[in-house]
């Protein structure tokens, strides 16, 4: 079990040093930072003195040790575009992020997975097929495409719900049901195939010769056992969700969460909090991984963590 | 429950189930019927395919998708377990009244619960005990089956047990709510030999200090012999011999049983070789308008091919073969 | 497994075609079963030979801006013409000629994708898993890690830095997304190496090249196609997420996803700007999924057996309905 941690803990270390070199190599080496930051009419002299504030005066080693120090204290600077703390910018979007995918997945594993079993229980019936076909037109969908639909039907034909924006609780509705919708798509089709897999296994039979009610054969001993991979796509959807697949929705609705500041800090080029932002993402995933690892181990017993 | 006293705890009358699959119907069970009296044993026989498991599960209702029912009829304690209130009946019967066991208990439990869970849960849904009663009695069930430090066993998950120990906790688990049938499938055909005769050695012992009925399916005639009160002989689908162990095994009528005593080593005979028998048993997607057994049969005449035959003997011996009517008419 | 080896070229080459023949007859038969595969197909075909045929096929240059005829809606409102069918957009360019050339940007992208995602992915895996020890070790460390990386977050600041174009959309999301291949293609790699034919092979001294690509790549087609267009699907999804954000093609060049981009604007008094080029994503990536659940049903006989028991057991019970009917009727009448 010590072990089990050491080594996630090494890995999840070389993960996030490892996306870090690569947006250190990217903004410094491919491209000019204080070109890209600064205005074009700026003067040589301003420029020499940004260079120096940010340190980029010196050789590229030194600079990178800096950066790796600065990561380990989580202190990348000033924003170049807001003018503060990138990490307090960072703390302030993330929970908006955290918020919005918890209540996205959330719903699509509410319905999935009443919807995925019913669909297992009579594969290729009535109820069956129009899942799958559901799922497939779901998962076929782009989301942006799927939120500007949402926004003109409800927001602007209904006008029963607020088109962009944060505040109050019903302007996550919309953002949430566009963010778990092709969750709730890749989900249904996978509760429903593990399921018709478990159905047919031996423990099944004896549970249903036990005399034990269907609700119960079905609803615990089957889906404990179809448990494992379910766990893993959740905790995929909300890995890939703070690892950035959150912009999109972010972007369309204006959610300000940690996708739209990511976009908004590439197109004003603000390397610092470009940085931040990654950075964050990849101790995020890494925390779930870990995360999960566990809950497959409470999940099914039969597993070793090594 | 109102039971009249003549009605056997089990009958099974023409049970037809069929099995719908891409290269057709696979016809498992083409009219079987048998009884199983209070406290007696019953051995059914026969090679793998013959329909055996599919008759019992029927009993049970585990014939799923895309097997069907479509024929006959089930009677436990004299009423029908096939009629549209019978399905609610089997749904209360089965796990308190009817147990089984399971030929491979490396896959009959359940993998991601502990043992101590999957027992009492049978007792909390069938008796309504409490989680400490059920623990308690689900602790003495254990001891039954010979199971030490239950205690222990009981936080235990399938995968930390040996196969045999897992075929014991299954006992457990039918025992539970002291059934007055218990169907063992194959119990012992996934075991290793030594813990094979341990089982059956339980399974008996449980079986007089119960005075449960067994239904024990198997092909290992030796078993059948040394435990069962009445044999069953199953061919393709269809019982070709029933009737009391002994004089089915001292003489057997049919030429498919003959096969398969003479078939079967023996300690007090020396035998050069094994025999077995010709040929192999027929399709079921489309099995032979007559006796099945036909094809394979050294004594069969013009009249086998076209019927199927069932002769009473006596004794409540019954024997589908021409043969043997000609045995029994000279 | 392989056909045994043939010893004449002519034999091998009689035997081969036969066999591919063979093999089309019987997918063409079990597409005719399968309704939303056929579907699927016709439509990927449709789709492309309009990309192949776009500047034929469409009727204006999608490029061509037309001030005076801006915003015009399709050809079923007052105002609509039959020189712009499905209208026109803020620059006065036509919809239906940006949505065929669309298609062109999404395939190639995808097709792209797929080849050098796929690609670098099984060379990778046919590395690890054949060669095994320290190099398999050393790739498999690889993807565990490039797996567990914020990919689109990093796609999004490489396209930003670089700039964004084509050959940047494709490379971005080829690299962020053959680890996929890699896994399976290890995997499968380790199985086939127990087989006893490989074995021979490598006892009669064939060399590792040889047997990699001659014995073993042939078996992993089938997993490899479904893969492949499935993932497919998941590209043309990502091109156009990433040209609506800005990130990916750029005009003039068209996208759907740009289209929906710039439509976005004007959604209020414009829909079919929106709604035109996203149904045009949605039905392409549906007929590729749709050919994908097919292609995964074929080819894997465990599932078709109980397809066919469904089916069957779904026409009893309709039997035994009308039987039943019968049987009531004159109890009715």
């Amino acid at each position: 079990m010590g072990r089990f941690i050491y080594r996630r803990l090494i890995h999840g270390l070389i993960v996030i040093l490892g996306v870090t070199v690569i947006v250190f190599v990217v903004t410094r080496m491919v491209g000019d930072p204080v070109q890209v930051m600064l205005p074009l009419e700026s003067t040589p002299e301003q420029r020499a003195a940004f260079e120096k504030k940010l340190g980029l005066d010196r050789p590229i080693p030194i600079q990178f040790m800096e950066f790796m120090g600065n990561m380990a204290r989580l202190d990348f600077g000033d924003s170049l575009w807001q003018k503060r703390p990138a990490m307090e910018i960072v703390f302030e979007k993330l929970p908006m992020t955290i918020l919005l995918t918890v209540v996205g997945i959330g719903f699509a594993c509410v319905l999935a997975i009443p919807l995925g079993i019913i669909a297992a229980l009579r594969p290729g019936g009535m109820v069956d097929r129009v899942t799958v076909f559901g799922s497939l037109l779901g998962l076929s969908v782009p989301q942006f495409w799927l939120g500007l639909l949402f926004i003109v039907v409800f927001a602007v034909q209904f006008k029963i719900l607020p088109t962009s924006g944060a505040g109050t609780p019903s302007h996550i509705l919309l953002p949430a049901l566009t963010m778990g919708l092709p969750t709730l798509a890749r989900l249904v089709m996978l509760v429903r195939s593990s399921m018709i897999d478990e159905l047919n296994r031996q423990y099944v039979k004896t549970s249903f010769a036990k005399g034990l009610p269907f609700v119960r054969v079905v609803g615990l001993h089957a889906l404990r056992n179809a448990g494992l991979p379910i766990m893993t796509l959740v905790g995929w959807e909300v890995i890939r969700s703070l690892a950035g697949y959150s912009v999109v929705v972010e972007t369309v609705f204006a959610w300000p969460g940690i996708g739209l500041t990511a976009i908004q800090a590439i197109e004003r080029e603000d390397l610092i909090l470009i940085q931040a932002i990654v950075f964050t993402a990849a101790v995020c995933v890494v925390v779930i991984n870990i995360a999960m690892d566990f809950i497959y181990k409470l999940i099914d017993p039969r597993l070793k963590l090594t | 429950m109102n039971t009249s006293p003549k009605a056997p705890l089990l009958e099974v009358r023409d049970l037809v189930v069929n099995f719908y699959t891409r290269g057709g119907v696979v016809q498992a069970s083409r009219g079987v019927s048998f009884q199983v009296d209070y406290g007696q044993t019953l051995g059914i026989v026969g090679e793998s395919g013959s329909g055996k498991s599919v008759a019992v599960q029927a009993v049970m209702g585990l014939i799923f998708n895309p097997g069907r029912i479509e024929g006959g009829d089930i009677f436990f304690k004299g009423r029908s377990l096939l009629d549209p209130a019978g399905k609610k009946r089997v749904r209360q019967v089965r796990g308190k009244e009817i147990a089984m066991i399971f030929q491979d208990p490396m896959t009959s439990l359940n993998p991601v619960f502990t043992i101590g869970t999957q027992i009492t849960e049978v007792l909390r849904h069938h008796l309504g005990m409490t989680k400490d009663q059920a623990k308690k009695r689900a602790m003495d069930l254990l001891d039954m089956v010979d199971i030490n430090a239950p205690e222990k066993r009981l936080k235990q998950y399938p995968h930390e047990m040996s196969g045999g120990m897992r075929q014991r906790v299954m006992i457990a688990m039918a025992l539970a709510c002291e059934p007055q049938l218990i169907i063992a499938d194959e119990p012992t055909t996934a075991l290793d030999v030594t813990i094979q005769a341990q089982i059956l050695e339980l399974l008996t012992d449980l079986q007089q200090r119960l005075n449960v009925s067994v239904i024990l399916i198997t092909h290992d005639l030796g078993v059948v012999a040394q435990l069962c009160h009445r044999v069953a002989v199953m061919y393709a689908g269809r019982i070709v011999e029933v009737g009391d162990a002994d004089p089915v095994f001292a003489a057997p009528v049919h030429p498919y049983t003959r096969g398969l005593i003479r078939a079967t080593p023996r300690l007090d005979a020396v035998t050069d070789r094994m025999v077995s028998i010709d040929g192999v048993p027929p399709d079921l997607i489309s099995p032979p308008k007559g006796c099945a057994f036909f094809p394979r049969c050294d004594q069969a005449g013009k009249a086998c091919s076209r019927m199927q035959a069932l002769i009473a003997l006596g004794d409540d011996r019954h024997v589908s073969c021409w043969c043997a009517a000609k045995e029994v008419t000279r | 497994m392989t056909p045994p080896r043939t010893d004449t070229l002519e034999q091998a080459l009689a035997e081969n075609r036969f066999e591919w023949w063979d093999s089309v007859c019987e997918l063409g038969r079990e597409l005719k079963r399968d309704k939303p595969g056929l579907i699927g197909v016709i439509l990927i075909t449709c789709l492309v030979l309009m990309a192949v045929f776009a500047p034929y096929i469409a009727p204006h240059d999608p490029a061509a801006q037309d001030l005076t005829a801006r915003l015009a809606p399709p050809v079923w409102y007052d105002k609509g013409t039959w020189d712009h069918m499905l209208g026109t957009d803020h620059l006065g360019r036509d919809v239906l000629s940006r949505a065929i050339h669309g298609a062109r940007v999404s395939l190639w992208v995808g097709a792209a994708v797929v080849l050098c995602a796929g690609g670098f992915g099984v060379v990778m895996g046919l590395m690890a898993g054949y060669l095994g020890g320290r190099t398999d070790a050393f790739i498999m460390r690889w993807i565990d890690t490039q797996v567990a990386f914020p990919g689109l977050l990093l796609a999004l600041i490489i396209l930003a830095v670089i700039g964004p174009s084509l050959t940047t959309v494709v490379v971005v999301l080829a690299l962020n997304g053959w680890m996929v291949y890699g896994r399976m293609t290890r995997s499968a790699v380790l199985s086939i190496r127990q087989s006893p034919y490989v074995e021979a092979a490598e006892v009669v001294g064939c060399r590792w090249p040889r047997i990699l690509f001659r014995h073993i790549l042939p078996n992993l087609t089938s997993p490899l196609l479904t893969l492949g267009i499935l993932e497919f699907a998941r590209i043309v999804l990502a091109e156009a997420a990433l040209s609506f954000l800005g990130l990916g093609i750029q005009p003039p060049a068209t996208s759907w996803g740009l289209d929906v981009a710039m439509g976005k604007n004007y959604m209020f008094m414009a829909w079919w700007l929106v709604t035109i080029p996203g149904c045009a994503i949605a039905v392409t990536v549906l007929a590729i999924n749709l050919v994908a659940s097919w292609l995964r049903l074929i080819s894997d006989p465990q599932e078709r057996e109980k397809q066919f028991a469904r089916h069957m057991a779904k026409g009893m019970r309709k039997n035994m309905q009308a039987e039943n009917d019968k049987e009531r009727q004159p109890e009715t009448s």
